[in-house]
């Protein structure tokens, strides 16, 4: 959804919306005391009041703030990660050194690098399924997954699936057989989890670019199976 | 992603200002963590969809904290917005001149 960007700071758009519902509000009135505008909610305000200060007193560039936002938007995403994922899947000394390297094998493709952080990918086996997590904020593989969503943010999985992972994982539509071990990594601000899901059989004559539409976000999470179709697994 | 812009808005400096130095990304992760525990203390379960308003507290108490700015100051600043906004006519963009001429 791209319901945000252009000048924080001057909200001519918020303006006019703001206008038409008040309008609504106020019927035909044409007394010209009632043509200003709503002050917006409190968030917004409290935004506008932080980046204004620190904007004037030259912290922070209004401009590189919508570089920031314009490339969590539009540039990062699942889309990154599948096609690692699928780089691993068709090429097995790709694949040893993304185990090995996480994040220089994820540089080798001309991707990665956040805040820092370091990256480790999890492989999942028949004997092994991982799920990822972060219990105490939402810290999350951004440069290839991107923004996580809302349901990985909330309290009940960020505090569940470190108790019950396979009660979190059967909620979210995932069986697991009791014969496979669930690991639950805990990503942290430096150590970040992406999960190397098994390659769907019958897969065996697709090409990278159609072995990365069956990598899903939520595979590379932990809470679903990359899927032999592009059905599925993108809730 | 971002339901209004200034989750966007509120997203983007955190990350700015760590990429500037103002605070670690470790900072960060421990202010965040340390407001979403705080709302779940009192009692405040989230399906996610308040995240960005832990995110935005987290924000000003560490912005607070580096000196780069004070709660009053933040406060005063929230409330020439709202007066500019109130100053503003329909369909014109809303500057904080609006308040402060």
């Amino acid at each position: 959804m791209k319901t945000t960007r252009r000048r924080f700071l001057q909200t001519a758009a918020t303006a006019a919306g703001a206008a038409a519902t008040q309008e609504l509000a106020h019927g035909q009135e044409q007394d010209p005391d009632h043509e200003h505008q709503a002050a917006p909610s409190d968030m917004t305000l409290r935004v506008k009041a932080l980046e204004s200060l620190l904007v004037e007193k030259g912290f922070v560039d209004p401009q590189a703030l919508d570089a920031v936002v314009d490339t969590y938007e539009n540039r990062l995403g699942p889309h990154i990660g599948a096609r690692v994922i699928a780089r691993a899947w068709s090429d097995p000394a790709f694949k040893q050194r993304l185990l090995a390297d996480t994040d220089a094998a994820i540089e080798e493709m001309g991707f990665g690098g956040q805040q820092g952080q370091r990256m480790v990918a999890v492989e999942n086996t028949p004997q092994v399924h991982n799920v990822i997590v972060c219990t105490l904020c939402s810290c999350y593989p951004w440069s290839v997954l991107g923004l996580p969503p809302m349901w990985y943010k909330s309290t009940a999985y960020r505090s569940r699936t470190v108790i019950d992972p396979r009660g979190v994982l059967q909620e979210l539509g995932l069986e697991l057989p009791e014969r496979v071990e669930v690991r639950v990594w805990d990503s942290t601000a430096d150590l970040r989890y992406i999960v190397l899901p098994e390659r769907p059989p019958g897969t065996e004559n697709l090409s990278e670019e159609e072995l990365a539409a069956l990598v899903s976000r939520d595979a590379m999470i932990g809470v679903a199976k990359a899927q032999p179709s592009r059905e599925g697994g993108q809730a | 992603m971002f339901a209004e812009p200034w989750q966007a808005q509120a997203f983007a400096l955190a990350v700015k200002l760590s990429e500037q130095g103002h605070f670690t990304w470790k900072e960060w992760a421990a202010a965040l963590a340390d407001e979403l525990k705080a709302a779940a203390d009192r009692g405040e379960p989230d399906d996610g969809s308040h995240y960005y308003e832990h995110w935005l507290a987290a924000l000003e108490r560490l912005v607070t904290e580096k000196g780069l700015t004070d709660p009053a100051a933040l406060l005063k600043r929230k409330e020439a917005w709202a007066e500019a906004y109130r100053h503003t006519p329909h369909g014109k963009p809303v500057e904080l001149s609006a308040a402060l001429s």
